[in-house]
Protein backbone atom coordinates (compact mmCIF):
# COMPACT_ATOMS: atom_id res chain seq x y z
CA UNK A 1 0.00 0.00 0.00
CA UNK A 2 1.48 3.41 -0.52
CA UNK A 3 1.58 6.18 2.10
CA UNK A 4 -1.82 6.87 3.55
CA UNK A 5 -3.27 10.51 2.72
CA UNK A 6 -5.21 10.47 5.94
CA UNK A 7 -4.27 7.88 8.53
CA UNK A 8 -6.17 7.80 12.45
CA UNK A 9 -4.41 6.38 15.21
CA UNK A 10 -6.16 5.21 17.98
CA UNK A 11 -8.51 8.52 17.96
CA UNK A 12 -10.95 9.39 21.34
CA UNK A 13 -13.61 11.83 21.69
CA UNK A 14 -15.09 12.16 24.75
CA UNK A 15 -18.36 14.38 25.38
CA UNK A 16 -17.83 14.98 29.49
CA UNK A 17 -18.77 11.07 30.50
CA UNK A 18 -20.09 9.78 27.17
CA UNK A 19 -17.47 8.56 24.70
CA UNK A 20 -18.60 9.37 21.07
CA UNK A 21 -15.24 7.72 19.59
CA UNK A 22 -13.11 5.05 21.11
CA UNK A 23 -10.09 4.08 19.83
CA UNK A 24 -10.59 4.88 16.31
CA UNK A 25 -7.81 3.78 14.01
CA UNK A 26 -7.90 3.38 9.84
CA UNK A 27 -5.87 4.26 6.74
CA UNK A 28 -7.36 6.09 3.07
CA UNK A 29 -4.73 5.49 0.26
CA UNK A 30 -4.78 8.60 -1.88
CA UNK A 31 -7.26 8.18 -4.46
CA UNK A 32 -9.76 6.03 -2.51
CA UNK A 33 -13.20 5.93 -2.13
CA UNK A 34 -14.29 3.96 0.93
CA UNK A 35 -17.50 4.11 2.28
CA UNK A 36 -18.42 4.46 6.10
CA UNK A 37 -21.47 2.86 7.70
CA UNK A 38 -23.15 2.63 10.78
CA UNK A 39 -26.04 2.69 12.55
CA UNK A 40 -28.35 6.34 14.01
CA UNK A 41 -25.34 7.66 16.47
CA UNK A 42 -22.70 5.30 15.94
CA UNK A 43 -20.36 8.70 15.56
CA UNK A 44 -19.79 9.20 12.03
CA UNK A 45 -20.72 12.45 12.38
CA UNK A 46 -18.64 12.92 15.15
CA UNK A 47 -15.58 11.42 13.60
CA UNK A 48 -16.09 13.84 10.11
CA UNK A 49 -16.01 16.70 12.52
CA UNK A 50 -13.07 15.74 14.80
CA UNK A 51 -10.65 15.01 11.20
CA UNK A 52 -12.18 18.24 10.21
CA UNK A 53 -11.00 20.32 13.58
CA UNK A 54 -14.61 20.91 14.22
CA UNK A 55 -13.87 19.04 17.15
CA UNK A 56 -11.63 18.52 18.75
CA UNK A 57 -10.08 14.91 19.48
CA UNK A 58 -9.54 13.86 23.41
CA UNK A 59 -6.76 12.17 22.54
CA UNK A 60 -4.64 10.37 19.54
CA UNK A 61 -3.21 11.32 16.12
CA UNK A 62 -4.43 12.10 12.94
CA UNK A 63 -2.02 12.08 10.10
CA UNK A 64 -2.43 14.06 7.15
CA UNK A 65 0.41 13.48 4.18
CA UNK A 66 2.25 12.06 7.21
CA UNK A 67 1.84 15.18 9.17
CA UNK A 68 0.02 15.38 12.71
CA UNK A 69 -3.17 17.56 12.03
CA UNK A 70 -5.23 16.68 14.90
CA UNK A 71 -5.24 20.21 16.87
CA UNK A 72 -6.29 21.91 13.78
CA UNK A 73 -9.03 24.52 13.44
CA UNK A 74 -11.73 23.86 10.44
CA UNK A 75 -9.81 26.55 8.25
CA UNK A 76 -6.73 25.03 8.14
CA UNK A 77 -8.38 21.87 7.73
CA UNK A 78 -10.35 23.43 4.44
CA UNK A 79 -6.81 24.98 3.08
CA UNK A 80 -4.98 21.92 3.75
CA UNK A 81 -6.90 20.16 1.34
CA UNK A 82 -9.84 17.96 3.64
CA UNK A 83 -13.27 18.97 2.86
CA UNK A 84 -16.03 18.40 3.71
CA UNK A 85 -20.02 18.03 3.17
CA UNK A 86 -22.72 18.46 5.86
CA UNK A 87 -25.44 16.22 6.36
CA UNK A 88 -27.43 19.39 6.94
CA UNK A 89 -26.83 21.51 4.17
CA UNK A 90 -25.31 24.68 5.14
CA UNK A 91 -24.96 27.32 2.30
CA UNK A 92 -25.01 30.97 2.53
CA UNK A 93 -28.29 31.31 2.39
CA UNK A 94 -28.46 35.18 0.85
CA UNK A 95 -26.06 34.67 -1.37
CA UNK A 96 -26.08 33.63 -5.11
CA UNK A 97 -25.52 29.65 -6.23
CA UNK A 98 -21.78 30.97 -7.56
CA UNK A 99 -21.47 33.46 -4.84
CA UNK A 100 -21.19 30.37 -2.25
CA UNK A 101 -19.39 28.83 -4.47
CA UNK A 102 -16.87 31.69 -5.19
CA UNK A 103 -16.37 31.51 -1.21
CA UNK A 104 -14.84 27.77 -1.65
CA UNK A 105 -12.49 28.70 -4.43
CA UNK A 106 -11.64 32.07 -2.41
CA UNK A 107 -10.67 30.53 1.16
CA UNK A 108 -10.31 26.98 0.73
CA UNK A 109 -9.12 26.66 -2.61
CA UNK A 110 -6.53 29.20 -3.02
CA UNK A 111 -7.37 31.53 -5.72
CA UNK A 112 -5.17 34.88 -5.90
CA UNK A 113 -8.15 37.08 -6.15
CA UNK A 114 -11.99 37.37 -5.92
CA UNK A 115 -11.99 37.32 -9.91
CA UNK A 116 -10.54 34.28 -10.17
CA UNK A 117 -11.96 32.54 -7.42
CA UNK A 118 -15.19 33.05 -9.67
CA UNK A 119 -13.68 31.54 -12.86
CA UNK A 120 -12.84 28.42 -10.38
CA UNK A 121 -16.42 28.87 -8.86
CA UNK A 122 -17.92 28.42 -12.35
CA UNK A 123 -15.95 25.60 -13.61
CA UNK A 124 -17.14 23.48 -9.94
CA UNK A 125 -20.21 24.69 -11.64
CA UNK A 126 -20.28 23.41 -14.85
CA UNK A 127 -18.93 20.15 -13.14
CA UNK A 128 -21.73 19.48 -11.28
CA UNK A 129 -24.38 20.75 -13.45
CA UNK A 130 -25.86 23.57 -11.75
CA UNK A 131 -24.36 26.33 -14.36
CA UNK A 132 -27.59 26.92 -15.06
CA UNK A 133 -28.78 28.22 -11.48
CA UNK A 134 -25.50 30.17 -10.80
CA UNK A 135 -27.55 33.54 -10.41
CA UNK A 136 -30.15 32.16 -8.19
CA UNK A 137 -29.88 33.05 -4.36
CA UNK A 138 -28.84 29.87 -2.89
CA UNK A 139 -32.21 29.99 -0.41
CA UNK A 140 -34.53 29.54 -3.18
CA UNK A 141 -32.59 26.10 -4.38
CA UNK A 142 -34.85 22.70 -3.93
CA UNK A 143 -32.74 20.09 -1.72
CA UNK A 144 -31.13 18.06 -4.27
CA UNK A 145 -29.98 20.80 -5.90
CA UNK A 146 -28.59 22.70 -2.41
CA UNK A 147 -26.60 18.86 -1.87
CA UNK A 148 -25.01 19.52 -5.46
CA UNK A 149 -24.53 23.64 -4.21
CA UNK A 150 -22.66 21.74 -1.43
CA UNK A 151 -20.66 19.70 -3.18
CA UNK A 152 -19.62 22.16 -5.87
CA UNK A 153 -18.34 24.48 -2.63
CA UNK A 154 -16.03 21.86 -1.15
CA UNK A 155 -14.75 20.63 -5.15
CA UNK A 156 -13.86 24.47 -5.59
CA UNK A 157 -11.52 24.30 -2.49
CA UNK A 158 -9.36 22.00 -4.53
CA UNK A 159 -9.91 19.11 -2.00
CA UNK A 160 -7.28 16.13 -1.62
CA UNK A 161 -9.78 14.29 0.83
CA UNK A 162 -13.32 14.32 0.20
CA UNK A 163 -15.78 13.55 3.49
CA UNK A 164 -19.42 13.36 2.12
CA UNK A 165 -21.61 13.49 5.16
CA UNK A 166 -25.27 11.63 3.94
CA UNK A 167 -25.29 13.55 0.89
CA UNK A 168 -28.18 11.34 -0.49
CA UNK A 169 -30.34 11.60 2.36
CA UNK A 170 -33.45 13.08 1.59
CA UNK A 171 -33.57 12.91 -2.16
CA UNK A 172 -35.62 10.57 -4.21
CA UNK A 173 -34.32 7.54 -6.20
CA UNK A 174 -33.65 8.99 -9.78
CA UNK A 175 -31.93 12.32 -7.93
CA UNK A 176 -29.69 9.83 -5.84
CA UNK A 177 -29.01 8.46 -9.21
CA UNK A 178 -27.53 11.71 -10.13
CA UNK A 179 -25.96 12.40 -7.39
CA UNK A 180 -24.08 8.90 -7.88
CA UNK A 181 -22.87 9.21 -11.21
CA UNK A 182 -21.61 12.80 -9.72
CA UNK A 183 -19.76 11.02 -6.86
CA UNK A 184 -18.16 8.78 -9.49
CA UNK A 185 -16.42 11.25 -11.27
CA UNK A 186 -15.41 13.34 -8.39
CA UNK A 187 -13.54 9.81 -7.70
CA UNK A 188 -12.40 9.63 -11.33
CA UNK A 189 -10.33 13.18 -11.07
CA UNK A 190 -8.43 11.52 -8.11
CA UNK A 191 -9.84 12.86 -5.04
CA UNK A 192 -9.78 10.48 -2.22
CA UNK A 193 -13.80 10.37 -0.77
CA UNK A 194 -15.11 9.05 2.75
CA UNK A 195 -18.45 8.42 2.07
CA UNK A 196 -21.14 8.65 4.77
CA UNK A 197 -24.06 7.04 4.08
CA UNK A 198 -27.02 4.89 5.18
CA UNK A 199 -28.27 3.69 2.00
CA UNK A 200 -26.14 0.61 1.30
CA UNK A 201 -27.27 0.87 -2.35
CA UNK A 202 -25.14 4.09 -2.78
CA UNK A 203 -22.32 2.79 -0.50
CA UNK A 204 -22.24 -0.75 -1.90
CA UNK A 205 -21.97 0.79 -5.59
CA UNK A 206 -19.28 3.10 -5.10
CA UNK A 207 -16.90 2.17 -2.62
CA UNK A 208 -15.07 -1.61 -2.69
CA UNK A 209 -14.04 -0.88 1.12
CA UNK A 210 -15.70 -0.18 3.88
CA UNK A 211 -15.68 0.81 7.51
CA UNK A 212 -18.17 -0.03 10.38
CA UNK A 213 -18.75 2.26 13.44
CA UNK A 214 -21.11 1.00 15.60
CA UNK A 215 -21.22 3.05 19.61
CA UNK A 216 -18.14 4.82 18.81
CA UNK A 217 -15.90 2.12 17.86
CA UNK A 218 -14.68 0.68 14.13
CA UNK A 219 -16.26 -2.67 14.25
CA UNK A 220 -15.25 -3.46 10.98
CA UNK A 221 -12.68 -2.25 7.48
CA UNK A 222 -12.69 -4.34 4.42
CA UNK A 223 -14.00 -5.14 1.44
CA UNK A 224 -17.72 -4.51 1.04
CA UNK A 225 -18.97 -7.45 0.30
CA UNK A 226 -17.40 -9.67 3.28
CA UNK A 227 -18.41 -6.51 5.47
CA UNK A 228 -22.10 -6.63 4.55
CA UNK A 229 -22.03 -10.62 5.38
CA UNK A 230 -20.49 -9.99 8.63
CA UNK A 231 -22.40 -11.24 12.03
CA UNK A 232 -21.33 -8.17 14.21
CA UNK A 233 -22.38 -5.36 11.40
CA UNK A 234 -25.67 -7.38 10.98
CA UNK A 235 -26.38 -7.36 14.95
CA UNK A 236 -25.14 -3.96 14.87
CA UNK A 237 -27.86 -2.67 12.59
CA UNK A 238 -30.64 -5.21 13.54
CA UNK A 239 -29.46 -6.37 17.39
CA UNK A 240 -28.84 -9.44 18.23
CA UNK A 241 -32.26 -10.96 18.53
CA UNK A 242 -32.74 -10.76 14.74
CA UNK A 243 -29.35 -11.00 13.79
CA UNK A 244 -29.97 -15.00 15.64
CA UNK A 245 -33.06 -15.25 13.70
CA UNK A 246 -31.53 -13.93 10.58
CA UNK A 247 -28.27 -16.69 11.45
CA UNK A 248 -31.24 -19.53 12.09
CA UNK A 249 -32.90 -18.81 8.73
CA UNK A 250 -29.78 -19.20 6.65
CA UNK A 251 -28.98 -22.47 8.36
CA UNK A 252 -32.91 -23.92 7.95
CA UNK B 1 -25.50 43.78 -1.72
CA UNK B 2 -22.75 45.80 -3.78
CA UNK B 3 -23.26 49.43 -3.63
CA UNK B 4 -24.61 50.55 -6.85
CA UNK B 5 -23.95 54.13 -8.10
CA UNK B 6 -26.76 55.52 -6.61
CA UNK B 7 -25.30 54.93 -3.35
CA UNK B 8 -22.04 56.98 -4.04
CA UNK B 9 -24.50 59.82 -5.76
CA UNK B 10 -26.57 59.80 -2.30
CA UNK B 11 -23.11 59.65 -0.38
CA UNK B 12 -22.16 62.86 -2.28
CA UNK B 13 -24.71 64.86 -1.81
CA UNK B 14 -25.23 64.18 1.76
CA UNK B 15 -21.47 65.51 2.15
CA UNK B 16 -21.85 68.43 -0.13
CA UNK B 17 -24.76 69.36 1.49
CA UNK B 18 -23.11 68.91 5.66
CA UNK B 19 -19.74 70.75 4.08
CA UNK B 20 -21.39 73.65 2.62
CA UNK B 21 -23.92 74.42 5.67
CA UNK B 22 -21.34 77.21 6.99
CA UNK B 23 -21.21 79.06 3.60
CA UNK B 24 -25.51 80.06 4.14
CA UNK B 25 -26.42 78.73 7.64
CA UNK B 26 -26.29 80.21 11.21
CA UNK B 27 -23.80 78.27 13.69
CA UNK B 28 -26.54 76.18 14.92
CA UNK B 29 -26.99 74.36 11.71
CA UNK B 30 -22.96 74.02 11.26
CA UNK B 31 -23.58 72.59 14.65
CA UNK B 32 -25.84 70.06 13.75
CA UNK B 33 -24.02 69.23 10.66
CA UNK B 34 -21.04 68.28 12.62
CA UNK B 35 -23.32 66.04 14.74
CA UNK B 36 -24.38 64.33 11.51
CA UNK B 37 -21.03 64.04 10.67
CA UNK B 38 -19.76 62.58 13.58
CA UNK B 39 -22.77 60.10 14.10
CA UNK B 40 -22.16 59.14 10.43
CA UNK B 41 -18.86 58.04 10.92
CA UNK B 42 -19.91 56.29 13.92
CA UNK B 43 -22.55 54.17 12.07
CA UNK B 44 -20.13 53.62 9.50
CA UNK B 45 -17.94 52.50 11.92
CA UNK B 46 -20.73 50.20 13.28
CA UNK B 47 -21.24 48.85 9.92
CA UNK B 48 -18.10 46.34 9.83
CA UNK B 49 -18.65 44.30 12.69
CA UNK B 50 -22.93 45.19 12.68
CA UNK B 51 -23.79 45.16 9.28
CA UNK B 52 -20.87 43.14 7.59
CA UNK B 53 -19.92 40.58 10.02
CA UNK B 54 -23.82 40.44 11.92
CA UNK B 55 -22.62 40.91 14.93
CA UNK B 56 -24.83 43.60 16.91
CA UNK B 57 -22.04 45.22 18.87
CA UNK B 58 -23.20 47.59 21.36
CA UNK B 59 -19.10 49.05 22.43
CA UNK B 60 -19.34 51.95 20.00
CA UNK B 61 -19.57 54.42 23.37
CA UNK B 62 -16.13 52.64 24.32
CA UNK B 63 -14.78 52.91 21.93
CA UNK B 64 -15.44 56.59 21.12
CA UNK B 65 -15.01 57.10 25.58
CA UNK B 66 -11.77 55.55 25.41
CA UNK B 67 -10.63 58.33 22.53
CA UNK B 68 -11.64 60.80 24.59
CA UNK B 69 -9.98 60.10 26.97
CA UNK B 70 -6.30 59.26 25.48
CA UNK B 71 -6.75 62.15 23.36
CA UNK B 72 -7.23 64.22 26.11
CA UNK B 73 -5.08 62.73 28.17
CA UNK B 74 -2.49 63.00 24.99
CA UNK B 75 -3.18 66.87 24.71
CA UNK B 76 -2.62 67.37 28.41
CA UNK B 77 0.95 66.30 28.38
CA UNK B 78 1.72 68.60 25.67
CA UNK B 79 1.25 66.28 22.47
CA UNK B 80 0.03 68.54 19.36
CA UNK B 81 -4.23 67.74 18.76
CA UNK B 82 -3.87 65.83 15.28
CA UNK B 83 -0.82 63.64 16.66
CA UNK B 84 -3.27 63.75 19.95
CA UNK B 85 -5.70 62.20 17.84
CA UNK B 86 -3.89 59.51 15.72
CA UNK B 87 -2.25 57.93 18.99
CA UNK B 88 -5.85 57.80 20.48
CA UNK B 89 -6.87 56.62 16.98
CA UNK B 90 -4.18 53.83 17.44
CA UNK B 91 -4.28 52.77 21.02
CA UNK B 92 -7.87 51.87 21.17
CA UNK B 93 -7.77 49.89 17.79
CA UNK B 94 -5.04 47.61 19.26
CA UNK B 95 -7.52 47.56 22.40
CA UNK B 96 -10.19 46.55 20.31
CA UNK B 97 -8.26 43.92 18.18
CA UNK B 98 -6.91 42.76 22.05
CA UNK B 99 -10.45 42.70 23.89
CA UNK B 100 -11.82 41.28 20.47
CA UNK B 101 -10.20 38.27 20.55
CA UNK B 102 -12.17 37.33 23.66
CA UNK B 103 -15.28 38.90 23.78
CA UNK B 104 -15.96 37.64 19.86
CA UNK B 105 -15.98 34.12 21.14
CA UNK B 106 -19.64 34.63 22.25
CA UNK B 107 -22.30 34.79 19.47
CA UNK B 108 -26.09 36.69 19.26
CA UNK B 109 -27.20 38.04 22.74
CA UNK B 110 -24.42 37.17 24.66
CA UNK B 111 -22.05 38.97 22.67
CA UNK B 112 -24.63 41.83 22.85
CA UNK B 113 -24.56 42.23 26.35
CA UNK B 114 -20.87 41.29 26.58
CA UNK B 115 -20.01 44.38 24.28
CA UNK B 116 -22.52 46.52 27.07
CA UNK B 117 -20.41 45.22 29.52
CA UNK B 118 -17.15 46.59 27.63
CA UNK B 119 -18.49 50.25 27.73
CA UNK B 120 -19.66 50.36 31.57
CA UNK B 121 -16.08 48.24 32.91
CA UNK B 122 -14.74 51.43 30.51
CA UNK B 123 -16.97 53.80 32.50
CA UNK B 124 -15.95 52.96 35.91
CA UNK B 125 -12.10 52.46 35.22
CA UNK B 126 -11.79 55.84 33.96
CA UNK B 127 -13.88 57.33 36.54
CA UNK B 128 -11.61 55.29 39.92
CA UNK B 129 -8.61 56.19 38.20
CA UNK B 130 -8.42 59.67 39.71
CA UNK B 131 -5.41 60.47 39.66
CA UNK B 132 -5.17 59.90 35.49
CA UNK B 133 -8.41 60.50 34.20
CA UNK B 134 -9.55 63.47 36.99
CA UNK B 135 -12.35 60.85 37.70
CA UNK B 136 -15.93 62.29 38.53
CA UNK B 137 -14.75 65.70 37.92
CA UNK B 138 -13.45 64.93 34.37
CA UNK B 139 -11.09 67.05 32.19
CA UNK B 140 -9.99 70.10 30.70
CA UNK B 141 -8.34 70.62 27.29
CA UNK B 142 -6.97 73.55 25.74
CA UNK B 143 -8.89 75.27 23.82
CA UNK B 144 -8.48 76.82 20.22
CA UNK B 145 -7.81 80.18 20.54
CA UNK B 146 -9.88 80.80 17.39
CA UNK B 147 -13.27 82.48 16.82
CA UNK B 148 -16.08 80.18 17.45
CA UNK B 149 -17.33 80.10 14.00
CA UNK B 150 -13.84 78.86 12.83
CA UNK B 151 -13.62 76.31 15.71
CA UNK B 152 -17.06 75.88 14.41
CA UNK B 153 -16.41 75.15 11.14
CA UNK B 154 -12.72 73.50 11.84
CA UNK B 155 -14.54 70.74 13.59
CA UNK B 156 -16.89 70.29 10.85
CA UNK B 157 -14.65 70.05 8.51
CA UNK B 158 -12.67 67.23 10.67
CA UNK B 159 -15.71 65.31 11.27
CA UNK B 160 -16.57 64.97 7.87
CA UNK B 161 -12.73 64.19 7.40
CA UNK B 162 -13.50 61.04 9.61
CA UNK B 163 -16.64 60.32 8.00
CA UNK B 164 -15.27 60.04 4.54
CA UNK B 165 -12.46 57.93 5.80
CA UNK B 166 -14.56 55.07 7.36
CA UNK B 167 -16.72 55.48 4.11
CA UNK B 168 -13.26 54.52 2.18
CA UNK B 169 -12.62 52.10 4.27
CA UNK B 170 -15.72 50.45 3.72
CA UNK B 171 -16.10 50.96 0.54
CA UNK B 172 -12.30 49.21 0.38
CA UNK B 173 -13.61 46.57 2.69
CA UNK B 174 -17.26 45.75 0.58
CA UNK B 175 -14.81 44.59 -2.63
CA UNK B 176 -11.86 43.03 -1.15
CA UNK B 177 -11.35 39.47 0.15
CA UNK B 178 -11.89 40.97 4.02
CA UNK B 179 -15.59 42.07 2.82
CA UNK B 180 -16.44 38.78 1.15
CA UNK B 181 -15.41 36.26 4.43
CA UNK B 182 -17.27 38.95 6.69
CA UNK B 183 -20.15 38.38 4.93
CA UNK B 184 -19.96 34.53 4.86
CA UNK B 185 -19.25 34.54 8.29
CA UNK B 186 -22.72 36.82 8.79
CA UNK B 187 -24.81 34.61 6.95
CA UNK B 188 -23.53 30.79 8.04
CA UNK B 189 -20.25 31.18 10.70
CA UNK B 190 -19.58 27.15 10.39
CA UNK B 191 -19.71 27.25 6.94
CA UNK B 192 -17.40 30.08 6.89
CA UNK B 193 -14.71 27.92 8.73
CA UNK B 194 -15.24 25.03 6.64
CA UNK B 195 -14.40 26.98 3.35
CA UNK B 196 -11.52 27.95 4.87
CA UNK B 197 -11.82 31.70 6.44
CA UNK B 198 -10.03 32.42 9.23
CA UNK B 199 -13.05 33.09 11.23
CA UNK B 200 -11.61 34.77 14.72
CA UNK B 201 -9.45 36.56 12.66
CA UNK B 202 -11.89 38.09 10.27
CA UNK B 203 -13.94 38.82 13.42
CA UNK B 204 -11.51 40.69 15.01
CA UNK B 205 -10.39 42.63 11.69
CA UNK B 206 -14.04 44.37 11.49
CA UNK B 207 -14.21 44.50 15.38
CA UNK B 208 -11.04 46.91 15.34
CA UNK B 209 -11.96 48.64 12.03
CA UNK B 210 -15.25 49.54 13.94
CA UNK B 211 -13.66 51.11 16.75
CA UNK B 212 -10.84 52.93 15.27
CA UNK B 213 -12.93 56.06 13.72
CA UNK B 214 -15.05 55.82 16.75
CA UNK B 215 -12.04 56.36 18.60
CA UNK B 216 -10.68 59.14 15.89
CA UNK B 217 -14.12 61.14 16.78
CA UNK B 218 -13.76 60.77 20.23
CA UNK B 219 -10.73 62.29 20.33
CA UNK B 220 -11.55 64.88 17.93
CA UNK B 221 -14.88 65.90 19.97
CA UNK B 222 -13.13 65.81 23.16
CA UNK B 223 -10.88 68.28 21.57
CA UNK B 224 -14.03 70.36 20.41
CA UNK B 225 -16.20 70.54 23.59
CA UNK B 226 -12.74 70.83 25.67
CA UNK B 227 -13.94 69.41 28.92
CA UNK B 228 -15.09 65.46 28.88
CA UNK B 229 -16.08 63.39 32.06
CA UNK B 230 -16.57 59.33 32.65
CA UNK B 231 -20.69 59.86 32.29
CA UNK B 232 -20.67 62.36 29.12
CA UNK B 233 -18.20 60.22 27.00
CA UNK B 234 -18.97 56.77 27.83
CA UNK B 235 -22.74 57.02 27.48
CA UNK B 236 -25.31 54.01 26.68
CA UNK B 237 -27.63 55.77 25.03
CA UNK B 238 -24.93 56.73 22.47
CA UNK B 239 -24.28 53.02 21.88
CA UNK B 240 -27.40 52.02 21.24
CA UNK B 241 -28.20 55.17 19.20
CA UNK B 242 -25.31 53.71 16.94
CA UNK B 243 -26.86 50.75 15.87
CA UNK B 244 -30.11 52.08 15.26
CA UNK B 245 -28.85 54.34 12.95
CA UNK B 246 -27.06 52.60 10.79
CA UNK B 247 -30.30 49.97 10.61
CA UNK B 248 -32.38 52.88 10.39
CA UNK B 249 -30.31 53.85 6.89
CA UNK B 250 -29.21 50.26 6.23
CA UNK B 251 -26.98 48.13 8.02
CA UNK B 252 -24.41 45.96 5.53
CA UNK B 253 -24.94 48.74 2.68
CA UNK B 254 -22.13 51.29 2.23
CA UNK B 255 -24.53 54.56 2.12
CA UNK B 256 -26.85 53.24 4.80
CA UNK B 257 -25.35 54.11 7.82
CA UNK B 258 -24.57 57.71 6.92
CA UNK B 259 -27.94 58.23 5.31
CA UNK B 260 -29.38 57.03 8.85
CA UNK B 261 -27.32 59.08 11.11
CA UNK B 262 -28.35 62.24 9.09
CA UNK B 263 -32.26 61.32 9.46
CA UNK B 264 -31.75 60.45 12.99
CA UNK B 265 -29.95 63.16 14.05
CA UNK B 266 -32.66 65.60 12.21
CA UNK B 267 -35.35 63.63 13.55
CA UNK B 268 -33.97 64.06 17.02
CA UNK B 269 -33.33 67.92 16.74
CA UNK B 270 -37.05 68.25 14.95
CA UNK B 271 -38.85 66.47 18.21
CA UNK B 272 -36.30 67.64 21.03
CA UNK B 273 -37.18 71.55 19.42
CA UNK B 274 -41.03 70.76 19.53
CA UNK B 275 -42.34 68.43 21.99
CA UNK B 276 -39.70 68.78 24.56
CA UNK B 277 -41.68 66.29 27.03
CA UNK B 278 -42.59 63.61 24.64
CA UNK B 279 -39.25 64.04 22.19
CA UNK B 280 -37.91 60.54 23.33
CA UNK B 281 -41.35 58.87 23.52
CA UNK B 282 -42.36 59.92 20.02
CA UNK B 283 -38.19 58.98 19.33
CA UNK B 284 -38.88 55.55 20.03
CA UNK B 285 -42.45 55.08 18.34
CA UNK B 286 -41.22 56.61 15.06
CA UNK B 287 -37.91 53.62 15.51
CA UNK B 288 -40.58 50.61 16.28
CA UNK B 289 -42.59 51.70 12.94
CA UNK B 290 -39.71 52.32 10.71
CA UNK B 291 -38.10 48.59 12.43
CA UNK B 292 -41.85 46.86 11.62
CA UNK B 293 -42.32 48.80 7.96
CA UNK B 294 -38.90 49.68 6.37
CA UNK B 295 -36.69 46.69 8.09
CA UNK B 296 -34.02 46.69 5.59
CA UNK B 297 -33.86 50.73 5.74
CA UNK B 298 -34.12 53.74 4.24
CA UNK B 299 -31.79 52.63 1.33
CA UNK B 300 -34.07 49.38 0.58
CA UNK B 301 -36.83 51.88 -0.57
CA UNK B 302 -34.73 52.91 -3.05
CA UNK B 303 -33.77 50.01 -3.95
CA UNK B 304 -37.40 48.97 -4.51
CA UNK B 305 -38.27 51.67 -6.66
CA UNK B 306 -35.18 51.03 -8.92
CA UNK B 307 -36.18 47.69 -9.21
CA UNK B 308 -39.32 48.46 -10.62
CA UNK B 309 -41.58 47.30 -7.83
CA UNK B 310 -41.52 45.18 -4.44
CA UNK B 311 -38.53 42.84 -3.74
Amino acid sequence: MTEPILKLEGVCKNFGGLKALTDVSFALAPGEVVGLIGPNGAGKTTLVNVVTGKLPASTGRILFEGKDVAAQKPHEAARRGLARTFQIVQPFPQMTVIENVTAGALFGGGAASVGDARDMARKSLDFVGLAPLADRPAAQLALAARKRLELAKSLAMQPKVLMLDEVNAGLNSSEIDGALALIRKIAESGVTVLIIEHLMKVVLSLSKRLLVLHHGQMIADGPAKEIVADERVIEAYLGQKYAARLKELHHA
Amino acid sequence: MRSGPLAYALLAVGILVLASTPLYADNYVVRTAAIVAMYGALATSWNFIGGFTGYPSFSTAAFFGLGCYVGAICQRAGVPMVLAWLIATLMVGAFAALLGAIILRLKGHYFAIGSIAVVEVCRLIVSSWSSLTGGGDGLNLPLLTWGPEQVMRFFLFVMLAILILSLIATALVDRSRLGFGLRCIHQNEDAAAMVGIDTTRYKVAAYTLSAVFCAAAGAAYASWTGYIDPTESFQILMTVKVPVMAMLGGAGTLAGPFLGAAAFVLLEEVFWANFLDWNRAILGVVIVLLVFFLPGGLLSLARKRSAGGPA
